[in-house]
């Protein structure tokens, strides 16, 4: 197995507050134990304030951690920043790398001279990011011009310019349209199969971590809850799928199928809505004893929504 | 001289693009230069008028004052347009400037530096200098190698130590709420104070000004070695010469106040 790309042990992290007069101790981080291989596409999810920001900037060198260690692509972030930067990509979906007032162009013009890339690294990139991220209308345009999509596809492009190995993304789809979110995350999976590079993502949008993880790190409060496949954490928590079958005439609730839960009914019961726990039972199963009931014409399941999922991972420490 | 060019690439690349969206605007930056070169003119008339009803000022004649005011405004006005947005670190962290400087690899100050140019300033500048030459000119100075040597001395170190102000209220805003209110007095104050001869100041601004800021070394003291008069208190006529001392004390509490700023955002240690 090769080296690590992330690794903290027992990372920490406290902020002083001022609470009226008084100050106080917040954790945001507490005993973060984690590794992170080379080429994994890993989704750090939890709610807002649960210290997913503050892990990235102690990621980034940007934070010093109160306790723990940390290293990222093999570095101290903070004693070695200036090699690091060289090493991670970061897109922050708040905040902007380009310069609002010049032409993409020549943001990442100024961006390619920053990290010394060679003309010919320099074209060679910028024509590859420009092509995959659809870029080449925009390339004349005033940043402050651009709408919010477009901005996102420029922002990445400018973080990903020196070819990181590790590509850390907060939020990258927040506030973006439907269309602007696959054309992204089209292009994470692309840059991922091409380079081999390294994401690192958070999110709160369950469908970045559906389409683009193999790995999620939920947290709660800075604590680390969960480290596996979505598909375990679903299982972890009795998340349950849902069958919709369509039937071929009305027919009454189907309530005595065995190991499921009826649902809802729709047109007088010519569709119908099956929850089952996929620990218990299988598809097949209750596919066939619905159909020991009724003629099925068509059927769908759908896998548990991630949201209920984390919901139901902070309910049951609460 | 091919690795300083390499070395500094990312810098004038940065530098190069601020200058050209600056004049990009030719009608808004006309305007700025315009009231940049007013406010400078006003300021140098401020001077005359406090002259039409006094002869002179803490041992200086009009003469005096206007390269006192000469020096002290043309390296202020050099070192505002290259440090002059270092004091706005309250801006850069809300937009978060900062941490994309973090995310590249050069230091960050060099970064904060060289994020920005005011070239409206030149017009303010050009104030300064006209100040400055008419001053050598009116002035009865004894021209020689060493007070050749004096006028550079004091220009360069004067530069240096504004340009250090900046820089120290860099560092200085990131544990100061409202940190701009509170270092806009030393900055600007210390400008003003700059252009005005230290000893009609009283004992604490003296202290303030004189030494701890050291806004007495950027153009007053070197006047008045430069023209041979005497000091005032604490201040004996050879102190011009000191100009850079003054200089390398003001980028050492600038440094230090920057590296106390920094940890500080960073969250301690480091």
């Amino acid at each position: 197995m090769s080296a690590p790309i992330i690794e903290t042990h027992e990372l920490g992290r406290d902020f002083r507050v001022r609470d009226g007069v008084r100050r106080r101790t917040v954790v945001a981080v507490d005993r973060l134990s984690v590794r992170v291989a080379p080429g994994e596409a890993v989704g750090y999810i939890g709610a807002n304030g649960a210290g997913k920001s503050t892990t990235i900037k102690m990621l980034a060198g940007i934070l010093v951690p109160t306790r723990g260690s940390i290293t990222t692509c093999g570095l101290r972030p903070v004693q070695d920043r200036r090699r690091l930067a060289r090493q991670i990509g970061v897109v922050f979906g708040q905040r902007s790398q380009l310069w609002w007032d010049l032409p993409v162009r020549d943001s990442f013009r100024i961006l390619a001279a920053i990290h010394s890339l060679s003309p010919v690294a320099e074209r060679e990139r910028t024509d590859e990011l420009v092509e995959r991220l659809e870029l080449q209308e925009l390339l004349g345009t005033p940043v402050r011009q651009l709408s919010l999509g477009q901005r996102m596809r420029a922002e990445v492009a400018a973080a990903l310019l020196h070819s990181p190995r590790l590509v850390v993304l907060d939020e990258p789809t927040i506030g973006l349209d439907v269309l602007s979110k696959q054309r992204l995350r089209e292009f994470l999976v692309a840059e991922r199969r091409t380079h081999g590079t390294t994401l690192l993502l958070t999110t709160h949008d369950m469908g970045d971590v559906e389409r683009l993880c193999d790995r999620i790190l939920l947290v709660d409060r800075g604590s680390l809850v969960y480290d596996g496949t979505l598909a375990g954490l679903s299982r972890t928590v009795g998340a349950q799928r849902i069958m919709v079958v369509d039937l071929a005439s009305p027919a009454g609730d189907l309530v005595d199928v065995p190991q499921t839960r009826h649902v809802g009914s729709e047109g007088s019961g010519m569709r119908q809505r099956l929850a089952f726990d996929p620990e218990a039972t299988t598809a097949a199963r209750v596919l066939a004893a619905v159909s020991e009931r009724a003629e099925v014409l068509d059927l769908a399941v759908e896998e548990p929504d991630v949201e209920d999922v984390v919901r139901r991972v902070y309910a049951s420490r609460r | 001289m091919g690795d300083l060019a390499a070395r500094t690439a990312p810098y004038r690349a940065v530098l190069a693009s601020r200058m050209r969206s600056q004049r990009s605007y030719r009608a808004n930056f006309a305007l700025d230069l315009a009231s940049s070169a007013l406010v400078g003119f006003v300021e140098l008339a401020e001077v005359w008028v406090i002259f039409r009803s006094v002869d002179s000022l803490g041992g200086l004649d009009l003469a005096a004052v206007v390269l006192v005011f000469g020096v002290a405004d043309l390296t202020f006005s050099l070192a505002d347009l290259a440090f002059g947005h270092c004091d706005t670190i309250p801006t850069y962290l809300r937009a978060g400037t900062l941490d994309v400087f973090y995310l590249r690899p050069q230091p960050l100050l060099l970064q904060l530096i060289t994020s920005d140019i005011s070239l409206r300033r030149l017009a303010r500048a050009g104030v300064g200098a006209t100040a400055l030459v008419v001053g050598l000119a009116i002035n009865d100075v004894a021209w020689s190698a060493s007070s050749v040597a004096l006028v550079a001395l004091a220009l360069a170190s004067g530069f240096a130590t504004f340009a250090a102000m900046f820089v120290w209220a860099a560092g200085a805003q990131f544990y100061l709420i409202d940190g701009a209110e509170a270092t806009n007095a030393f900055v600007y104050g210390g400008r003003y104070a700059a252009t005005q001869p230290a000893a009609v100041w009283d004992r604490p601004l003296k202290a303030v000004f004189g030494f701890l800021f050291p806004m007495a070394f950027t153009a007053y003291l070197p006047v008045v070695t430069l023209l041979g008069l005497p000091g005032p208190e604490w201040m004996p006529g050879w102190l011009g010469w000191c100009a850079p001392v003054a200089a390398l004390w003001a980028w050492l509490l600038a440094l230090l106040t920057w590296r106390a700023g920094v940890r500080h955002y960073q969250g301690g240690g480091g």
